[in-house]
């Protein structure tokens, strides 16, 4: 009988911890910024480069921090999810606009809508860099005091928006 | 033959693309040790390559952020630790040992000892089956009439 149930066994086990660890996405690297303040930025906005934002000038409120670029194609899947948003006034998005220049990332948004309450830009990546950006689009939930409370990787779907990002801000609001 | 002699040029010219990494200071002890260290780094575009060998645009940002932490003069430990706060245990391709990566790397030893624990029980249950080879005194007398010829 242990001559079956033995290698039985074994392949039952090999077969969860396979159907498990394949099933998982290695691109999504559990961030070590959760729970932690955001950090501090200072940056020109891309609409009036004149103009500056400041991550302490957020506080006392619940925003969204979206990494995007005009030349990143998984940006513009989810794209239309951010303008719904949006347009609901769940909470500010605001944009970090990632190693793009000023005219294509302008164009792309006229082409295809602008979500953003502010926009920043990071040409060179260094705020990208602070941020642990590292692949467009990300997004981040900041709450009142500053910090980092949810990070996705990858483009928004219509699931991680209803199923984590909106309960989690509504939670963080109140 | 003109063919292979084409695809001679393809392969070599792309090997000398890989080798044409760029480097930013004339100083070859800080560019050795710039490559030393992102040599131990991983790669978070394409993961199972080190900072050292990819050619992404986060990789040769992140090599250059090296480069400028060791020239305002910090240690290669500060440069991990800034690596790890921003990217996680996983930029390091030799993870710390601690809860949540025990596992990793106690898991082969035990599954070593696990595997030489049952050759051990399945080699002396296989011995204590078999027969052991002795003759009954016919079989003897066979025996030594064949090897007396």
């Amino acid at each position: 009988m242990t001559r079956f149930l033995i290698p039985l066994l074994v392949f039952a086990l090999i077969a969860v911890f396979l159907w498990v660890g394949l099933s998982l996405n290695p691109r999504e690297v559990p961030s070590p910024l959760i729970d932690k303040p955001a950090p501090a930025f200072e940056l020109a906005q891309l609409r009036d480069s004149e103009k500056v934002i400041r991550n302490v000038d957020l506080k006392g409120q619940v925003w969204l921090l979206n990494v995007f670029a005009s030349w990143c194609a998984p940006c513009l899947e989810e794209h239309p999810h951010l303008v719904a948003l949006a347009q609901k006034g769940v909470a500010p998005i605001y944009g970090l606009n990632y190693k793009d220049k000023r005219e294509a990332a302008l164009k792309w948004l006229s082409k295809h809508g602008d979500p953003y309450t502010g926009i920043v830009v990071d040409p060179e990546g260094s705020t990208g860099i602070e941020f642990g950006v590292y692949g467009v689009p990300e997004t981040f939930v900041i709450d009142k005091d500053g910090v980092i409370r949810f990070k996705h990787i990858g483009p928004l779907t219509q699931a991680v928006l209803e199923q984590e990002v909106v309960p989690l801000v509504e939670r963080l609001q109140k | 033959m003109r063919i292979f002699g084409a695809w001679l040029l393809v392969l070599f010219s792309s090997i000398c693309l890989a080798q044409e990494a760029p480097s930013a200071t004339d100083d070859p002890v800080l560019e050795k040790r710039v490559k030393a260290l992102s040599e131990e780094l991983r790669c978070l575009v394409c993961q199972n390559q080190s900072l050292a060998d990819s050619n992404a645009d986060l990789a040769v940002d992140l090599r250059n952020r090296v480069r400028e932490m060791m020239q305002s003069g910090k240690s290669d430990e500060e440069i991990r630790q800034f690596m790890v706060e921003r990217y996680g245990d996983f930029v390091l391709y030799s993870p710390p040992i601690k809860m949540a990566t025990l596992v990793l790397w106690v898991g082969p030893f035990v599954l070593l000892i696990a595997a030489a624990f049952a050759m051990l029980l399945y080699v002396r249950h296989r011995q204590r089956r078999l027969p052991s080879p002795s003759l009954t005194d016919e079989e003897r007398e066979r025996a030594r009439a064949l090897l007396s010829e």
